[in-house]
């Protein structure tokens, strides 16, 4: 049986001594990776059942919290993952005619908007961070009502009317519970201030439940883990094409041996796949 | 002689019709149940024969109406195990005698080494016993799945490691008491992790979970006292979240409901207070012997200085108490584990009092008989102004 | 594919070829620890898990030491919650998962095959190192403050009680992923790496038991991993999914943990099935009853058994709707376990039976797992489950079927390859002494624990009521009495090593294919080509007395073809 032929064009031809034939060997590594796959689908897929769950559960929760997901950001970073995966897939098509160059530039490309993707995410955990929009008991609920009044929700009427009424009675509290709070000012700062202090007050005394459901932190709990173990599989998949760089640029896949490549493919899809999921499930909720 | 029975089993193209039909006669009711999904009958008939034992080697004594009902199935599964069971290993020892070969390399005679009739029987009676299993533990079930109307309620705490039972005059007692031959609805939560009620003798058993309510219903038969326990592991004190369930005879229950309610007016503050300390679950953790327990013991704890966990040393006064009912985790002496849940809502204040008398009378340094009388008469008043503020806080 | 025919192992691998077996190919603890050979991670795996077995029985016999008095006997309630969550921890995860499939899996599989070793080397060996490592992990929780929540780390309890649980739930994950990659290699060794000639039903039964049982490894178990992952993320950052005071739902876990672990129960017992299905022929000189029906059983149990997690929940509040769906499948498992059970039963009927060390452990494993079987019944119905649910009625039956059937099995299947792992053979006389003492001391044990759970014992109990005393301690008893069993069975392995004979390629008489490989085997598994027969036609070989084992009849005039 042959063992190594070094020709850069058809790559370093491996044949593990187990094995018979190549053809034998790469269905074997090919259906090692689709189980893989498939534990993936099942792990993650544990994950949507609970999502499924807790918004069969509590739809308002969802639909709510929503609202305080950027949607442009998660729609730029579903488009660069969509591209990342095109860029992959022609980087798989170059490895296997050979095309070296090609493949290292293409799996470069895709590597970059894995860098992208997660600068993106960064930017978007960030906000979160900085707004107290976070799972457990680490929510700031005074933020989130502070928030949603500032960006308004001109497109949902019903808690436009709700944020009306709460504000006339939250006017009220402020002035009798805390007077240094200047009503009237129309300094930004301190109409957030207010703002904080309406929100508290009306969490104290628990009217206004429409507009604030109860429980908000469970969808964070839910996006955080959700799109965290998803990051993390996206870092993996980074990890991974930069081996895949090296040592396509070193030469190592051609026409006869391009299986690193195709595998690597697979992943990466599949990573792809779940965030087409993920978006529309935490961002696109009516 | 007997071999020619299991040939026969064994070579279908003898008369294999004939062991399955001997099997089906045999099991024949249980087939006719099947058909007619008419367990009640079936029940009816066996259950003279098996549910009459008070305490019988498998089974506690049944002390309620659902007890019977789920030891006839017990039962017939039994049988029909022990029955399954004998095949099993009579064949396998028949086998082994029969055939055993004590010479290496000795040859088995040629046999079939498949056969559809016999193979699609022994799936097919399976199939059968299955569903017939089935059907009687689900008829059973549903039978006494679903509380009757009239059923009298009584709202269930587990927390860590006791329960309490509050009757719907507001009476709180750590042990069950149920009237006789009437439908008694729990309705339980848990205040920490989760629980699980299980009565034996009442063959009824249900999870206590923190943050929603469970049911479970039974109808007391036997007038008595029995043993009532958690089921779902708790942590430390887990085998002792025990208590029991007290049946009164018919018509007997509300009186003694009326008296235990009031009790604790009519008797001096301090055997009220060791009635209560007895009844809230305090001596699960708190011994009154001096003995080490879970939390420290009741005796001579008032008036004693005691070393806390960040370093202060406190006496214990009224005041020490109350707070260590009410916050159990302000002032935690040290050597204890953090464990205590609070009483906030579960004592009222009337009875903490009773409790610090029933301390003080529990210790040397608890004030002399004269004393005590005087204090005990003064106390309640004096504490309630101050309490009543406190909770306000809250 | 080539041909089933082997040529003469000679390539140029970047393995250092040697002379002599795979055990003396390579030397120094390297070569062992780096190895490639499925073999050598099999026996690897071997010593590893039966150190985790006895690590977990010492566990185990403190747990029944301390029951022996209704009050404290030995230790203290929390160090008493801290050993029975490590028993059962130990034994679940590091013993009785990976146990057949890794063990004696790894060894056969690719023999049985007539292959040179699994599809996926490097995994094997990646899969045994993340096996090492998860271990070590559960191990170090001991020394980190021990756990106390019971194997099953049910919420809210686990996510708020003090102790190592992230240790342990971590390590858990790990070991999960040695279970996958096992399984994953599993699966592709026999999709791929069958020889020409050898169809699915071709296969010995032992290979369709473990493809079953690769097929619940690689589907289950991430469900797992997710699970713990959740439990860490609960401790360490408070994530509320599963805390009920932050609206989160304790009982999804219990969901999430059986949707995993009872497809895991069939991950026990799948194998040590296959295991048995070999030996009854083998032992019984006459090819298997209803091949077919064995094949698809495996085949039924892994697709059921995905469907029945709810069993473990029915007092935990579900709907009732929910619960008789789950009482329903519960019973669907319980038929092709019977057919198995049956179709034994007829191998042996007509046979030559030879109660040979392995043989008599099949049939301890057939009386056990009965019992364990048939006990299954009276906890999936709905009414008597209510009752026996969380008692030691409960505890009992897992024990008959994980212990009496899973570990009998394991020893079943280490005592017939044993053989061919060291070359050594053992004494039949004292193997079956430690095997019915075992039998005895099991017994003893646990049908005490049928009696008292039924009469009102709730498990994981540290004091108890002392009406249950007299129960306790003939199990406590019966535990010392298995106890010396299993160090008989040990001694006679130990023994063998030291001073066994030589064993001959095939001492059973096996028609499955390892038997045609040198005992032990070569590096590369065969040197000679392989003659692909009928996996339980025994026709072909007879008994030569000069070389204390089976030869082949003839093997030049008659070659058998399947």
């Amino acid at each position: 049986m042959s063992t190594a032929t070094g020709n850069a064009h058809e790559g370093r031809h491996e044949l593990a001594h187990y094995f018979d034939s190549t053809r034998q060997q790469f269905e074997s590594h090919k259906l090692a990776m689709w189980l893989f796959l498939c534990t993936e689908i099942l792990m993650f897929g544990g994950l949507f059942c609970a999502y499924a769950i807790y918004r069969a559960n509590h739809p308002e929760i969802f639909l709510y919290a929503h609202t305080l997901l950027d949607k442009n950001l998660g729609a730029i970073n579903t488009i660069v993952l969509l591209f990342s995966s095109f860029t992959m897939a022609w980087a798989v098509r170059a490895a296997m005619l050979g095309q070296r160059r090609l493949l290292v530039g293409l799996l470069v490309v895709t590597l970059l908007c894995g860098f992208g993707f997660m600068g993106i995410k960064g930017i978007e955990y960030s906000h979160k961070w900085k707004h107290g929009f976070l799972w457990g008991e680490q929510f700031d609920y005074t933020e989130a009502v502070a928030y949603a009044s500032g960006k308004g929700h001109g497109d949902d009427h019903a808690a436009e009317t709700g944020h009306e009424g709460a504000h006339a009675d939250d006017e009220a509290a402020i002035h009798t519970e805390v007077p240094a709070a200047t009503a009237g000012d129309e300094d930004a700062a301190a109409v957030m201030a207010e703002l904080d202090q309406a929100a508290a007050v009306t969490m104290d005394h628990g009217h206004d439940a429409e507009r604030i459901p109860r429980n908000l932190h469970i969808f964070f709990g839910i996006y955080f883990v959700m799109t965290g173990l998803h990051g993390i599989h996206v870092l993996a998949g980074m990890g991974m094409l930069t081996w895949l760089i090296v040592r396509a640029s070193r030469g190592d896949f051609g026409v006869r041996n391009y299986t690193a490549v195709d595998l690597g493919g697979l992943y990466w899809h599949i990573v792809d796949l779940i965030w087409i999921f993920l978006f529309p499930l935490l961002y696109l909720i009516h | 002689m007997q071999f020619g029975l299991f040939k026969s089993i064994f070579n279908p193209s003898h008369d294999a019709a004939k062991p399955v039909n001997g099997f089906a006669t045999e099991e024949n009711p249980l087939l006719n149940v099947l058909a007619q999904l008419n367990v009640g009958s079936i029940l009816a008939t066996v259950r003279p024969f098996l549910a009459q034992l008070p305490d019988s080697f498998w089974m506690p004594s049944q002390a309620s109406s659902k007890a019977a009902e789920v030891d006839t199935v017990f039962y017939v599964i039994y049988w029909i195990s022990v029955f399954f069971f004998a095949i099993i290993v009579g064949l396998m020892a028949l086998f082994i005698v029969r055939y055993r070969s004590r010479r290496q390399g000795e040859r088995a005679p040629d046999s079939p080494n498949h056969s559809l009739a016999l193979e699609i029987t022994w799936t097919a009676i399976p199939v059968i016993i299955s569903i017939a299993i089935f059907v009687l533990g689900f008829q059973s079930f549903m039978n006494i799945a679903t509380p009757p109307r009239n059923s009298y309620e009584i709202l269930v705490t587990g927390q860590k490691w006791q329960w309490f039972f509050e009757y719907p005059n507001g009476f709180v007692t750590s042990e069950l008491h149920v009237p006789e031959d009437q439908p008694v609805k729990l309705t339980m939560t848990s205040e920490d992790v989760i629980h699980s009620l299980w009565i034996p003798a009442f063959r009824v058993k249900k999870d206590v979970v923190p943050g929603r309510y469970t049911r479970t219903w039974f109808e007391a038969q036997e007038p008595g006292t029995y043993p009532l326990l958690c089921t779902e592991y708790c942590g430390t004190g887990h085998s002792d979240m025990l208590s029991v369930v007290t049946v009164h005879k018919s018509g007997t229950f509300e009186q003694w409901l009326e008296e235990s309610a009031n009790i604790y007016d009519t008797i001096p503050p301090a055997e009220a207070g060791e009635l209560l300390v007895q009844r809230s679950g305090c001596v699960q953790c708190h011994s009154l012997d001096g003995s080490p327990n879970i939390g420290p013991t009741f005796v001579d704890l008032y008036g004693y200085e005691q070393q806390l966990t960040d370093g202060r040393v406190v006496i214990a006064d009224e005041n020490y108490i109350r707070t260590s009912i009410l916050e159990p985790m302000t002032d935690l002496v040290a050597g204890y584990e953090p464990v205590m849940p609070t009483y906030a809502g579960k004592l009222k204040d009337k009875e903490i009092t009773y409790i610090i008398s029933y301390l003080k009378s529990a210790s040397d340094r608890g004030p002399s008989e004269e004393e005590s009388a005087e204090a005990e008469t003064e106390d309640p008043a004096a504490q309630d102004p101050d309490a009543a503020s406190a909770t306000e806080e809250e | 594919m080539s041909t089933g025919a082997t040529t003469t192992v000679d390539h140029v691998d970047g393995h250092d070829h040697h002379e002599g077996n795979y055990l003396t190919a390579g030397r120094g603890l390297r070569s062992w620890l780096f190895t490639l050979d499925h073999k050598r991670i099999g026996v690897m795996y071997l010593g590893t898990i039966l150190f985790a077995f006895l690590l977990g029985g010492i566990f185990a016999l403190l747990v029944r030491t301390e029951l022996l008095t209704p009050q404290q006997t030995i230790m203290s309630a929390d160090d008493y919650n801290r050993m029975f969550t490590l028993h059962g921890a130990i034994m679940t995860f590091l013993f009785i998962i990976p146990g057949i499939p890794a063990a004696l899996g790894n060894f056969i599989l690719p023999l049985m095959l007539g292959a040179k070793d699994v599809a996926l080397p490097r995994l094997n060996l990646a899969s045994y190192h993340i096996y090492v490592i998860g271990s070590l992990m559960a191990v170090a929780s001991i020394l980190a403050g021990g756990v106390d929540t019971g194997w099953t780390f049910y919420t809210p309890y686990s996510t708020t009680t003090n102790g190592a649980v992230i240790l342990v739930t971590l390590s858990v994950f790990v070991l999960g992923f040695s279970s996958i990659f096992t399984g994953i290699n599993f699966i592709v060794t026999v999709h791929r790496m069958r020889p020409a000639g050898m169809g699915w039903f071709q296969m010995p039964l032992m290979l369709w038991a473990l493809y079953a049982t690769a097929i619940i490894q690689v589907l289950a178990t991430p469900v797992l991993a997710i699970t713990v992952l959740l439990i860490i993320a609960e401790r360490a950052l408070g994530i509320g999914i599963f805390d009920p005071a932050l609206g989160g739902d304790p009982v999804l876990f219990q969901h999430f943990f059986w949707f995993y672990s009872h497809p895991a129960v069939y991950i026990m017992i799948l194998p040590a099935m296959g295991v048995i299905s070999e030996l009854v022929a083998i032992f019984s000189r006459k090819p298997i009853f209803g091949y077919k029906a064995i094949a698809y059983s495996s085949i039924a149990i892994a697709v059921f058994s995905f469907l029945v997690w709810g069993h473990h929940m029915f007092v935990s509040g579900q709907s009732e709707l929910a619960v008789v769906i789950f009482s329903a499948l519960t019973f669907s498992v319980s038929i092709p376990s019977a057919v198995k059970v049956f179709n034994w039963l007829s191998t042996m009927y007509r046979g030559a039976i030879r109660l040979e060390t392995p043989m008599v452990y099949a049939l301890v494993f057939i009386f056990l797992f009965g019992i364990g079987g048939l006990t299954g019944l009276f906890l999936a119905s709905l009414a008597t489950d209510v009752h026996l649910h969380d008692s030691y009625f409960v505890v009992a039956h897992f024990h008959y079927t994980m212990m009496g059937g899973t570990m009998i099995a394991f020893l079943a299947g280490i005592y017939h390859w044993w053989p061919k792992m060291f070359g050594k053979m053992f004494s039949q006389k004292w193997g079956n002494i430690g095997a019915i003492v075992i039998f005895v001391g099991f017994n003893v044990t646990f049908f005490s624990q049928f009696v008292m759970g039924a009469k009102g014992m709730p498990r994981r109990y540290f004091n108890y009521p002392p009406e249950f005393e007299i129960y306790h301690v003939m199990s406590s008893i019966g535990s010392y009495v298995l106890a010396i069993g299993l160090f008989i069975a040990a001694g006679v392995l130990v023994h063998s090593l030291i001073a066994g004979k030589k064993a001959p390629v095939n001492p059973w008489g096996g028609a499955t294919l390892e038997w045609q490989a040198a005992s032990p085997p070569i590096h590369h598994n065969f040197d000679s080509p392989l003659l692909l027969t009928n996996p339980y036609d025994y026709t072909a070989q007879r008994w030569d007395e000069a070389e204390q084992g089976y030869v082949p009849v003839d093997p030049e005039k008659e070659p058998q073809t399947t």
